[in-house]
């Protein structure tokens, strides 16, 4: 008896002992914030998280492994507190509120003069108005006398300013304004509102192809309300970071500037709002609604799926993406260089979106291990389509298949996969696009002693982005124009040895303006080359086809996209919608990004049991003629801010980013230059 | 009976999981991926090689010594609980690399019951410090091979089509039955 008690208490205290000393000799300081989440955790150990425990999964969401409602056993409250520990909100309640659409106000130029009326009403009822614009604001405060929570007074500039903190969305400001100026939305209703002929749209805005409010969030830029800028560009394109460097930017195309100045920087102030979200080092939260419990399976983690991902899970339903390479980011990560676009901001831009509460599948292929029957039958209520077009297209030539023939995506995703390639030491690229200077470039940091880039028009003609064109001649990449590539010419190990080409001269302009290259008989020509690179052009990847269940099912165009209905984005097959290369062929990412979120409207429609239909008058990227002007008063001419980038001796021997960001001092500059247009006022900065 | 009768014995015919029924709890817990069934299953057999061979060395000259036999099993979740804790430290101050492998499955083992059979097995069949210690490496390779053959599976399951009602750890029970019927194959064997 004596001796058991002896031993046990012995046992115990020998050791308590140890494991006191050694908690204090081997003490590892740790994230406080684990600690924290764990303590919020059910603690079951139960494993149903996929994590090693309550403590690895505390751990993996901290570090931004796992979401923050990783735990499957705790409740609601708990995964809002964990989310506000790592800075994203959970959501508890959607609530109304009301916004102003128009801040022309008094800047806005008259038409009418009444007198004696004093109500919007009233004046609207003759004639619409006194204003110029047909949709802007009256400005004589029907809105303001309607509210019964005095959330809203008229500024000075004419306009009325709603005050977020009283205004209880009601409604009554809508119904009193005769114009649509005051709308009172949840913010899932304006996440899925697509632009539409009736809105106070910029020409920039009404161009963007993902529907960003520019003026919007370069006016935050100017005030130096940096944070609420990246909230205005998060509403609609939850890719900043990646846009803000490829981002052929359409939008400065019809920037009102440019018509008597250069346009405005606008892409340049995008990524210099996004690399100071991502450089201070903590995500701004996100805010998501309610969960609806729905779940959608989205095929292919590019950036189309990730953006359909985004906006569904922030109106609250439960997205899946499954991605058949080893990482999410489709294009982004395999076919965009690492000096345009960094993978490692790639990844933190991806981990974000995540975040919100997105499992993401990696290495799983449709067709192979998975099928749409499959998806249905795991529980899926809608399936968004975005598998990209991967299926490099080929010439047509004898000798294609030599060694040393390469086609575009196939190398750029074998680069960007880490995977070894053999390079040649004289390479022709075969292209005019994006995606042959992309592999012009990437052999030139390969170390390859001559890159060629074989092209069937001239310059001109070119559909590459003009700042990658003028950068790869910078870097030394030679043009070979007016060729088209007649046959490869190998040796008898099958090992490429030169290209033999036609001259052409430029004929008559064909169906898409561009003049048509008509071969010159007998001028074949021999480039000495020992790799060739096919870079003409992709379509979607149907290999899927005949391989599982209902795979066949979805109608295929003759370009070999997938059909859809372009205004809601809806394939043949009611549950499944599609975006992205998949449906438009090769094109922007800006373009993937805004079919992203019209297909997501429409699978939230989908989903709620109501039909999916196109949303009235929506512009779908087309343009208000009367926002269109020939020429604009009042400008004065100013420089636009100069695109830092790493000098060429630098650069072409590295990966390391070509393009860098502008600096605070420069995007203040370069935000003044904007002359906040709306449909037609603006800010004239002469008088 | 010889070593390689003891090995095939103790990873095939008395598989720990499939055979004798214990640690259940990682086994459904810790196989839904593949890369976290690998962990697990390096740390199982970190720390049953460390808790068989002590537990071994505790109950041969401390408790038989001292004619306290009777007080096995509270001097095992003692001894193995405090070393797997002091372990885990210890990784986690001295060799951070091994530790991001392994030490975050630690907590999750000490004294899972798979870990207390081994070691009461060890002492029941009366083995040698010798044999002690094979049985418990092989117990533990054969806990790591149940655990790793059957995430495999459960990371196809989750892409096929399974019944709502038989979603996840139903179909998961199911299928670890079907794996355990089929390792009853091995009995008699040794």
């Amino acid at each position: 008896m004596i001796e058991s008690i002896l031993f046990t208490f012995g046992l115990g205290s020998v050791c308590g002992l140890i494991l006191s000393f050694a908690s204090k000799i081997f003490y590892v300081y740790e994230d406080p914030r684990i600690a924290k989440v764990e303590n919020l955790l059910a603690g079951a150990n139960c494993g149903g998280c996929g994590f090693a425990g309550c403590s690895a999964a505390a751990e993996a969401i901290v570090n931004e492994e796992a979401p923050v409602n990783a735990c499957i056993l705790v409740a609601t409250e708990n995964i809002s507190e964990i989310a506000v520990i790592m800075g994203a909100e959970a959501g508890t309640a959607e609530p109304l509120k009301s916004y102003n659409n128009c801040d022309g106000g008094n800047r806005a130029t008259d038409r009418f003069i009444y007198n004696g009326l004093n109500t919007c009403s009233g004046v609207a009822s003759f004639y619409g108005g006194k204003r110029d614009c047909t949709v802007g604001c009256l400005g004589l405060g029907d809105c303001v006398r309607a509210c019964g929570f005095d959330a809203i007074h008229l500024g000075p500039n004419g306009y009325p300013v709603v005050d977020r903190e009283k205004c209880v969305g009601c409604g009554a400001c809508e119904a009193a304004c005769p114009k649509s100026i005051l709308e009172v939305r949840t913010m899932s209703q304006r996440l899925l509102h697509l632009n539409a002929s009736y809105d106070a749209l910029a020409p920039c805005a009404q161009t963007c192809p993902a529907e960003i409010d520019i003026p919007r969030y370069i006016a935050h830029i100017k005030n130096g309300e940096y944070e609420e800028a990246v909230y205005t560009i998060k509403e609609r394109n939850p890719l900043l970071l990646a846009c803000g460097r490829v981002c052929p930017h359409p939008c400065e195309s019809y920037c009102r500037r440019g018509i008597e100045d250069e346009p405005v920087s606008i892409n340049q102030l995008k990524r210099f709002v996004a690399d100071m979200e991502m450089n201070s080092g903590k995500r701004l939260p996100i805010e998501c609604a309610p969960d609806t419990g729905k779940r959608v399976a989205v095929i292919g983690g590019g950036p189309a799926g990730l953006s359909c991902a985004y906006f569904l899970r922030r109106v609250g339903h439960r997205p899946a993406i499954f991605e058949a390479m080893p990482k999410l980011g489709g294009m982004l990560r395999y076919g965009i260089p690492e000096y345009r676009l960094p993978k490692k901001v790639l990844d933190w831009e991806i981990q974000g979106i995540l975040n919100l509460g997105i499992e993401g599948h990696t290495n799983v292929r449709l067709g192979v291990d998975f099928d749409f029957g499959s998806l249905i039958a795991a529980g899926f209520d809608a399936v968004f389509f975005s598998v990209g077009a991967w299926n490099d297209y080929n010439l047509g030539i004898p000798g294609e298949d030599m060694d040393g023939c390469f086609t575009g995506i196939d190398f750029l995703a074998k680069i960007g996969n880490q995977e070894e390639v053999e390079i040649g030491r004289r390479v022709a690229v075969i292209g005019g696009g994006n995606t042959a200077i992309d592999c012009c470039r990437t052999l030139l940091r390969k170390g390859v002693d001559k890159v060629l880039l074989v092209y069937r028009r001239t310059r001109k003609e070119m559909p590459a982005n003009e700042v990658e064109i003028v950068a790869s001649e910078e870097e030394g990449i030679e043009f070979v124009f007016l060729a088209a590539p007649n046959k490869v010419i190998g040796n008898e190990e099958n090992q490429v040895t030169g290209l033999e080409y036609l001259k052409m001269e430029l004929g008559e302009p064909d169906a898409s303006g561009r003049r048509r290259p008509v071969p010159v008989a007998g001028s074949e020509t021999v480039l000495d080359v020992d790799m060739i690179i096919t870079a003409i052009g992709q379509s979607p990847e149907l290999g899927f086809r005949g391989k599982g269940d209902r795979l066949d099912d979805l109608d295929i165009t003759r370009w070999n996209t997938f059909e859809i209905d372009p205004a809601t984005g809806q394939t043949n097959v009611p549950y499944i919608f599609a975006a992205g290369d998949a449906a438009t062929g090769a094109s922007l990412v800006v373009t993937a990004i805004g079919g992203g979120r019209r297909a997501a409207r429409s699978i939230d429609l989908f989903l709620n049991g109501k039909p999916v239909v196109p949303q009235p008058k929506a512009l779908l990227n087309t343009h208000i003629p009367e926002s269109i002007f020939e020429s604009v008063d009042g400008v004065k001419k100013r420089q636009r801010t100069k695109m830092p980038e790493l000098p060429v001796s630098e650069r072409i021997h590295t990966f390391e980013e070509t393009d860098l960001v502008i600096s605070e001092a420069d995007a203040l500059y370069e935000s003044s230059r904007c002359l906040g247009c709306c449909r037609l006022c603006y800010n004239k900065e002469l008088t | 009976m010889g070593y390689f009768e003891l090995i095939i014995a103790c990873v095939f015919v008395n598989n720990i999981l499939l055979a004798q029924f214990l640690g259940n709890c990682p086994f459904l817990g810790t196989s839904k991926k593949m890369e976290t069934a690998v962990g697990m299953a390096m740390a199982v057999i970190f720390v049953l090689v460390l808790a068989g061979t002590i537990t071994w060395l505790v109950y041969t000259y401390i408790l038989v010594k001292f004619g306290l036999v009777y007080l096995r099993t509270i001097a095992f979740i003692v001894v193995i609980a405090s070393l797997v804790q002091f372990v885990e430290m210890f990784l986690k101050k001295s060799i951070p690399a091994l530790y991001a492998g392994l030490g975050i499955f630690l907590p999750l083992i000490t004294t899972n019951c798979a870990v207390m059979g081994v070691c009461v097995l060890n002492i029941d069949k009366e083995f040698t410090f010798l044999q002690a210690l094979v049985a418990s490496l092989f117990y533990a390779v054969g806990f790591g091979l149940a655990l790793i053959l059957f995430a495999g599976l459960r990371e196809r399951i989750f892409l096929a089509r399974v019944p709502k009602p038989l979603q996840d750890t139903s179909i998961a029970l199911i299928t670890a039955g079907m794996i355990s019927l089929a390792f009853f194959a091995f009995q008699g064997m040794v």
